[in-house]
């Protein structure tokens, strides 16, 4: 499925989440819980599902990736850097002065980030400017947008929807990290996010429902999506702060900053010495 | 201007594979040359105007020049966020091309004008701001735009309207250009005003107030060179813009006048009022709703250049009498 074994990858997925849990406590950045609903989705993305050399970050055929839902970038930080786009010691500069590393990707400072998000209900459409790039120029990369139910509020997000399956950009791949938290309730309360897959599906996108935590399904999802005869859109059911287990479901960690003894906890936690 | 905006535009598809349109969704014919030229490249973006923002920037990341165009409100204050964030923060050269500038769409309603968009594109970071005065500058500046790496936006009128410039101006973006000089008002205009602004000058010139007339077609960056020797060669400079008088160019000289202390600093910036026009009508009768009223610009200039000139006050007001409706209309 990659070159990476599913052991390997679980090991990748289990690093990356200590990272993330150790740079909101270095960097006392929120948004911990969104990072860590997200991260075997980008294991899955950076580690075999996606084509792209972090040697030649900019190389024209690449696949381009954006993280929509931009206040969960340490997870992406973690992942670029153990990819290989930037040294480790990089991820120390996350939320620090004079940062290439800020709370949100900012634009043209650091190899791996494709566009500035932060405010949600931008990166798909900018996906789908990308994807229009690849048809125009005949090239055969694949756009991967990631999005979280909570971003699904934004209006340019269904504006984005209806638009790709017209223009037939099914070069896009659109995820959405379904933890059915947003940032003050539970996703279903605020708005009617229920039937997200239906919604999807009715807007004429090729959809799956998977379970945001397995990497394999993953990895084989976003392999293979973007290659059809419509726009291919995975509803990943995950579990906000997952891999933590007093993180797990907890909306705090919306916003909490963890303390040196959780983070100590969630290494143990996370079967690392 | 429309139709100028539609020729330029074929012909720079023709010469620039980069060149892209995306139109929200107007236009009908308007752009059957250019799909005939690049039928890949017209795109049709519904009426989903934060959506054909970002589509814009995803392309313009990947080598395109896309000219973004519908209705100046939706395709300005619509999706404001998604050009600053979008197009201004990553510094990508995207045209936002506004048709109905100001007031151009008068009878359509408040929904329909645009007298605060220039204030607000104004204030984004790497952003310029063209105001073209008619058709011709439309031409030049559009051309003029693929020389420019990052975002623009173009303010573009309706059709038909006049043409003032006579010959070719080779405008250059971020230089104001001088229509004609004189040496005791000069008259500023951006944008489709300009047929206006023109009229005061010649009637000031007639009256023997000498005038010189300029287009500062380039809102932003602003042309400081241009205003530090405007203010040093005239006694009054004045501003014409369709546009608030908040935020606009007029605001933009009162900034610049403020941070560096020209010779002189005699200066009245003519613009709309910061209302929405009820009474709605022609574009003319709107203008007037809103206080932009060709009359009361050359009332006010000529009181106020009188007290700036006791030696030459008998002779204007030999003839102030003139300045009647019926005379600035002729």
């Amino acid at each position: 499925m990659s070159d990476y074994s599913l052991n390997q990858l679980k090991a990748i997925a289990a690093e990356l989440r200590y990272l993330t849990v150790k740079m909101s406590l270095d960097g006392k950045a929120p948004h911990l819980g969104s990072g860590l609903s997200c991260l075997d989705i980008l294991t899955a993305a950076y580690f075999g599902g996606l084509v792209i050399d972090p040697v030649n970050p900019d190389a024209i055929g690449r696949d381009r990736f954006i993280l929509s839902k931009g206040h969960a970038v340490a997870a992406l930080y973690a992942t670029l850097s153990k990819r290989g786009y930037f040294g480790k010691e990089m991820l120390l500069t996350f939320n620090q002065e004079n940062s290439c590393l800020p709370e949100h990707p900012t634009p043209k400072c650091i190899a791996g980030i494709e566009a500035a998000t932060g405010s949600l209900g931008h990166g798909l459409s900018i996906g789908l400017g990308m994807a229009h790039a690849a048809q125009l120029k005949g090239l055969d990369y694949r756009v991967c947008v990631l999005l979280s139910d909570g971003e699904c509020n934004e209006g340019s997000v269904w504006e984005a929807a209806m638009y790709a399956p017209a223009k037939k950009l099914n070069n896009m791949i659109a995820i959405v990290d379904y933890n059915k938290w947003q940032a003050t309730g539970r996703s279903d309360e605020v708005l009617a996010i229920s039937s997200l897959s239906a919604k999807w599906k009715a807007f004429g996108w090729e959809t799956y429902e998977v379970d945001g935590h397995d990497l394999e399904a993953l990895m084989g999802l976003i392999k293979n999506g973007g290659k059809g005869d419509k726009p291919t859109a995975i509803v990943a059911h995950t579990v906000k702060g997952k891999g933590v287990s007093f993180m797990e479901d907890d909306n705090n960690w919306h916003y909490r900053i963890p303390t040196v003894d959780e983070l100590a906890k969630a290494k143990q936690e996370l079967g690392l010495s | 201007m429309r139709n100028a905006f539609a020729k330029q535009l074929e012909e720079l598809a023709r010469v620039d594979p980069r060149v892209v349109l995306i139109s929200g969704d107007i236009g009908n014919r308007m752009f059957d040359q250019f799909k005939a030229i690049a039928p890949d490249r017209f795109i049709n973006a519904g009426i989903a105007e934060q959506n054909m923002i970002g589509v814009a920037a995803g392309l313009a990341m990947n080598g395109f020049r896309p000219f973004v165009y519908t209705i100046t409100p939706f395709v300005t204050t619509r999706c404001m966020e998604q050009i600053r964030v979008d197009l201004c923060y990553h510094n990508l050269p995207v045209v936002i091309a506004g048709v109905g500038g100001g007031l151009s769409y008068a009878s359509l309603g408040a929904t329909h004008h645009s007298c605060e968009d220039v204030a607000m594109l104004r204030s984004l970071p790497n952003m310029t701001v063209m105001c073209p005065g008619d058709a011709v500058e439309v031409s030049e500046l559009m051309e003029g735009s693929l020389g420019v790496d990052g975002p623009m936006y173009l303010r573009l009128g309706k059709k038909n309207e006049p043409v003032i410039h006579e010959k070719k101006p080779n405008l250059r973006i971020g230089f104001a250009h001088v229509l004609r000089n004189g040496a005791d008002i000069c008259v500023l205009s951006t944008g489709n005003v300009l047929p206006m602004a023109d009229k005061v000058a010649k009637v000031l010139c007639y009256y023997g107030v000498s005038a010189t007339l300029a287009s500062m077609h380039t809102v932003k960056p602003l042309d400081k060179d241009y205003l530090r020797w405007a203010f040093e060669q005239h006694r009054l400079v004045i501003s014409i813009e369709e546009h608030s008088r908040i935020g606009g160019l007029g605001s933009a000289v009162d900034q610049w006048m403020s941070e560096n202390d020209p010779a002189h600093r005699e200066f009245i910036g003519f613009g709309t009022d910061d209302k929405f026009a009820h009474g709605l009508g022609s574009q003319a009768y709107v203008r007037g709703v809103l206080g932009l009223d060709l009359n009361d610009i050359l009332m006010k200039t000529v009181k106020h250049f009188q007290v700036l000139t006791p030696e030459i006050v008998t002779r204007v007001n030999d003839q102030l009498h003139l300045f009647t409706d019926e005379d600035v209309k002729s």
